[in-house]
């Protein structure tokens, strides 16, 4: 191989290499979201395959109890509402009032994961009990995955929107667009996963 | 909202090692990651054709001596698994998308630089762990598709660990499949329409979107089978009450894809080579884009032709048959296309246009046994025996393969700067054309005849014909080399390339051999016809 003297050349470059571009960041993370959207689609396919037709063994049917899904929908759905007004609070310079919704929506998830783990304590079967458990649990531990990495970024973001040199400001939104559209999305799985594995 | 590239932090790049040190570091120049594909890969190539070789001399004779059958068959799995998601799928993707996508669209890297170079980092120490999985109790010995209940119940580590290198690979291929549909879709140079683009651009968008759409449900799939071995659950354990065939469903949602996510981009690189090598236009632009995108729909779609004796209900087999006879359609035009570009062309006989042709040949061969296997009748007769062996064997090597080896001919002196020997490049397609067919061909007739697949030992009446089989294989093992020696030889002392030697009009042709670190010396040019061979050319930019 030749040896390139690069650095010479991007030296020389240097006046030409001050270009712009768009920011495609949201775009690569709307294409990881349609990628992980297919992995939930995946496990979806196979539970209601299994659903249709592998039927469980004798006194195996599960009826699950909906008070805690429900109120863990109505959390999740209002964690993204909060999340939608930390995100308008930082558009108005209101740094504070942003990073205050964002702690309340990290509070939601939190809630959200205890809630979450309450049930698993108190149901009447565990991973491997049958087919519809073990399905039950890899859906439902699989999004619980996903809300607790969501959880962790937005207390990341919560602490790089505070006033003195944090990171986030109106100016550099990304970092809370990107997990606003990652919790919007995270929310939506949920609702879709609350209505196949507990309503349907 | 934009980013401005901020020049004090392309000068820190300039602190990266540099020379041949920058193959073995966290580079972000798409060049050299494009490079660390191509090598990396034809590294694990070598392997895999060792394994290969081992696999064709066990094969020799009816029994299996040559190795234990439980060995037999982890060398098969690895030999599958290796071939597949570290050789054919990195290099075809990885290797020349790097390279040449951020050329096509005139940008100056890929759109997202780091992203990169993790994915391509992800691919050794995976790889590596595959290998080694040899040496615990036994490599995975389920086969490259790691069927449930035989992956359950075949001994666990080597199994796990097979699963979470292909779930790393998986993730590499996705970052990989993200960044080429940004790099195509936002990056292109002002100007610059998609209809522009050459056709490599498009192979790589199809396969991308394939990539992104169905490696996640392999890799969910490979979850629960794990969650099967580890932890005991059923999923896909019919003692448990589980049910093997979502496995495959689910399997083949990504496997039958992951064909197409394998030759498609070699359908790209060779609407680029032979253009150039016969001096024409590329017959029918617009045909060959609309055909790449009716693959992918198409290739969505089709899973279940793997499945015919499966217990698949006979209105799918209908539906799956004749989704996968309609990809016939999209496919015989690229193959009429390519014909047509070559027809009354001024062709050059060199390395490249020679494994091109080769290409040709091979794929509409697999092509048609692929139309066979899609029928019913004829799929039950001939399922999991050497017939299916030999036909992906003539999509994947004589198709893919080929087309690796005539892109290494036709863009080693942009990389390298230096020309490839011709005559040690005409014997290299020479004896890889024999060997192959001659190893390949006569598989048709095992098939047909009933020798069952990945099974050690056979029936004796099949002796003579499989050890044709086997002196092609050695005939391949053969060809790999002149073209070790070819490559070693140039890099070395080769005659030095101009920078354009076949007289290209395509964008990565209008730079320096090797091309600078950011491409270009001044801005990008803007090629609207990149195929504008032998006819009027409203005016090169």
């Amino acid at each position: 191989m030749t040896a390139l003297d690069s650095s010479k050349e991007i030296q020389k470059n240097n006046s030409e290499v001050n270009e712009t571009h768009e920011d495609f960041r949201m775009f690569g993370l709307i294409t990881f979201l349609i990628a992980d959207g297919m992995t939930f689609a995946g496990f979806f396919a196979a539970y209601l395959t299994y659903k249709a037709v592998n039927p469980l063994p004798d006194g195996a049917i599960y009826e699950l109890e909906l008070p805690i899904p429900t109120l863990n929908t109505i959390l999740l759905l209002v964690s993204s509402a909060t999340f939608h007004k930390a995100g308008k609070a930082l558009l108005k310079d209101k740094n504070s009032d942003s990073q205050k919704w964002l702690f309340f929506t990290a509070f939601l998830g939190i809630i959200f994961l205890i809630c979450q783990l309450f049930e698993y304590f108190h149901l009447p079967f565990g991973l491997t009990d049958n087919l519809f458990a073990s399905t039950f649990y890899a859906l439902t531990g699989f999004h619980g995955l996903h809300v607790t990495l969501g959880t962790l970024m937005i207390l990341i973001i919560a602490w790089q929107s505070r006033i003195n040199g944090g990171r986030l400001t109106s100016q550099n939104m990304f970092p809370l667009e990107a997990v606003e559209l990652y919790w919007h999305f995270v929310d939506g799985i949920w609702v879709v996963l609350f209505f196949i594995l507990y309503l349907l | 909202m934009t980013i401005s590239i901020d020049p004090q932090k392309t000068n820190n790049e300039s602190l990266q090692p540099q020379g041949w040190l920058r193959y073995f570091s966290f580079s972000l120049d798409h060049k050299v990651i494009g490079i660390q594909y191509l090598v990396c890969g034809f590294l694990f190539y070598l392997i895999g054709g060792t394994l290969a070789s081992a696999i064709r001399i066990e094969l020799a004779s009816p029994m299996s001596d040559f190795m234990p059958r439980d060995v037999y068959n982890q060398v098969l799995t690895l030999h599958g698994t290796i071939m597949i998601f570290l050789w054919i799928v990195p290099v075809v993707n990885g290797a020349f998308g790097n390279y040449l996508i951020p050329f096509y669209v005139g940008a100056r890297d890929m759109a997202f630089p780091r992203l990169n170079a993790v994915a391509f980092w992800l691919i050794p120490p995976s790889g590596l762990m595959l290998v080694a999985s040899y040496f615990v109790e036994g490599a995975a010995q389920a086969g490259w598709t790691a069927y449930p209940p035989l992956s359950i119940t075949t001994p666990q580590s080597g199994q796990i660990i097979w699963i979470l290198s292909v779930l790393l690979l998986g993730g590499s291929s996705i970052f990989g499949g993200i960044n080429f549909i940004a790099t195509i879709i936002k990056l292109r140079r002002p100007g610059l329409k998609l209809m522009q683009l050459p056709m490599y651009c498009w192979a790589m968008l199809g396969t991308s979107l394939l990539v992104v759409l169905s490696t996640p449900v392999l890799a969910g799939t490979l979850i629960l089978l794990s969650f099967d071995i580890i932890a005991n659950t059923g999923f896909f354990n019919p003692v448990l009450g589980g049910n093997v065939v979502v496995y495959q469903h689910l399997f083949w949602f990504y496997s039958h894809p992951a064909v197409y996510i394998m030759v498609l981009p070699a359908f790209g690189l060779v609407s680029e080579i032979l253009p150039v090598h016969a001096r024409k236009p590329l017959f029918g632009y617009t045909t060959m884009v609309f055909s790449i995108m009716g693959i992918v729909v198409l290739g969505l779609v089709v899973w279940a032709h793997h499945m015919f004796t499966s217990g698949t209900p006979p209105w799918m087999r209908l539906f799956f048959t004749i989704a996968t006879a309609f990809i016939a359609v999209p496919t015989g035009i690229k193959f009429f296309n390519w014909v047509a570009t070559l027809w009354g062309g001024k062709i050059s006989i060199n390395s490249a246009m020679l494994f091109s042709c080769g290409f040709i040949i091979n794929f509409v061969f697999g092509g048609i046994t692929g139309v066979a296997l899609a029928q019913v009748p004829f799929d039950i007769h001939v399922h999991d025996t050497y017939f299916v062996v030999a036909h992906f064997h003539y999509i994947v090597y004589g198709g893919t393969v080929f087309i690796i080896f005539s892109s290494i001919y036709h863009w080693f002196p942009k990389v390298t700067g230096k020309m490839l020997n011709e005559k040690l490049g005409i014997l290299h397609f020479t004896i890889t054309f024999i060997g192959f067919n001659l190893c390949f061909a006569p598989q048709h007739w095992l098939g047909l005849n009933g020798m069952p697949r990945r099974v050690a030992e056979y029936d004796p009446q099949f002796q003579f014909v499989n050890q044709i089989s086997s002196l092609g294989a050695l005939l391949m093992a053969i060809s790999t080399i002149p073209f070790l020696i070819n490559v070693f030889l140039s890099v070395r002392n080769g005659k030095n390339a101009s920078d354009n030697p076949w007289n290209a009009l395509t964008p990565e042709w209008l730079t320096s051999s090797p091309p600078p670190v950011e491409n270009w010396e001044g801005e990008a040019p803007l090629v609207e016809e990149p195929y504008g061979y032998g006819v009027e050319i409203s005016e090169q930019k």
